[in-house]
């Protein structure tokens, strides 16, 4: 139950956001959760519903956009197959993850300011 | 103000902010990282699911080492210290950072749990961390490796339903292998999952109990402590500790 941090981490960072640009409103939040970064997005959903009363976040909105996770081999490229062992069949080195595949980011957030 | 006609009224702008939501936890495990580089402390993050044997295992870490590195460990834990009482036992100073309701350590916790503790004069400092294959593998505390313990009675799927915590292993010490006799578990089809969601695979079988593979785990962490050792002092990794500190004292 990690997720309840994660909301705190964010709006948090909102906050501070907000503030360095006046905002009087924040309306609503992006953020990109990874398919493999470890956080299930409904219960973040739920934990930030929960937890926005009372915070810069209270009427944002959060948008929630889900980033799959592909492995492909480090030196040639070649995509491995979920499920499959994480080594390149050709090159024996091992598989990288694709870009925000494990990652949990903000990427924009909608104020009103004066 | 609005630009279209300068009534005084608000506007509503995009901020793209595109950074991580544990930015501020990095930040904090970046520092942590820097302070056992330039101590030359080999710093190991311990994860695994409750009853793992993570603090068995340290047990014989202690034990089969024969006092040739100076140890120390947090340990984290909801409710009680015993974990941190039985590695003092072992000849492992130590230190709990109860964490409440709190399912996983993060930077900060660690980071205030070197205050007071002697952990500069160590060469290998554990950060055992709360039991849980779940949460601990999302945050980074500035360890230079992640560790996860897997007992064989945890069933052969584990890897393959907890990737995330895999993912982030650079070892796996699969324990409490002495059961093995008494269980229905092929430990290949462990070793196969776990080919399956570590990218760098990398795996021992392990006994607390019997000792067994307890040799390949001193070594790795000898080969570990040598990379360290060659690093250590300020001018190797650039950092010459006079940073803003942040908390006013020193530890």
């Amino acid at each position: 139950m990690h997720e309840y941090s994660l909301v705190q981490s964010l709006v948090t960072r909102v906050e501070s956001l907000a503030l360095a640009r006046k905002a009087t409103v924040v309306h609503r939040l992006v953020v990109s959760v990874g398919e493999l970064a470890g956080l299930d997005p409904e219960l973040f959903q739920t934990a930030y519903d929960t937890f926005r009363a009372g915070t810069i976040c209270e009427r944002a909105e959060m948008e929630l956009r889900r980033v799959p996770a592909r492995w492909a081999c480090s030196g040639c490229g070649r995509e491995i197959p979920k499920g499959e062992v994480l080594t390149c069949p050709d090159c024996g080195l091992p598989a990288r993850l694709s870009a925000g595949g494990d990652e949990i980011l903000l990427e924009t957030v909608e104020m009103e300011v004066p | 103000m609005c630009t279209t006609c300068g009534c005084g009224d608000t506007s509503l702008v995009p901020v793209d902010v595109h950074e991580k939501i544990l930015a501020g936890n990095d930040r904090v495990a970046r520092h942590n990282r820097e302070h056992f580089a330039e101590a030359g402390v080999l710093a190991l993050n311990l994860m695994g699911s409750p009853g793992a044997g993570k603090t068995a295992l340290l047990e014989a870490t202690a034990r089969a080492s024969g006092g040739r590195w100076r140890l120390g460990a947090v340990s984290g834990d909801l409710a009680t210290d015993n974990d941190a009482r039985r590695l003092e036992k072992a000849g492992i100073p130590s230190r709990t950072i109860t964490t409440g309701q709190g399912c996983h350590l993060d930077a900060e916790l660690v980071h205030n749990a070197l205050h007071g503790f002697a952990w500069k004069d160590l060469d290998l400092f554990f950060i055992e961390n709360v039991g849980n294959l779940v949460c601990p593998a999302i945050y980074d505390l500035g360890q230079a490796a992640n560790v996860v313990a897997l007992s064989v009675t945890e069933g052969e799927d584990k890897p393959q339903k907890y990737p995330v915590m895999f993912k982030g292993a650079d070892l796996v010490l699969l324990t409490k292998c002495d059961l093995l006799p008494h269980l229905e578990v092929e430990v290949s089809k462990i070793l196969d999952g776990l080919r399956r969601v570590m990218p760098r695979f990398e795996a021992i079988q392990i006994s607390a109990k019997t000792g067994q593979g307890l040799d390949a785990w001193i070594g790795w962490l000898e080969a570990r402590r040598a990379k360290v050792a060659r690093g250590t002092g300020a001018a190797a990794h650039g950092h010459s500790h006079e940073h803003p500190h942040g908390h006013g004292h020193e530890h």
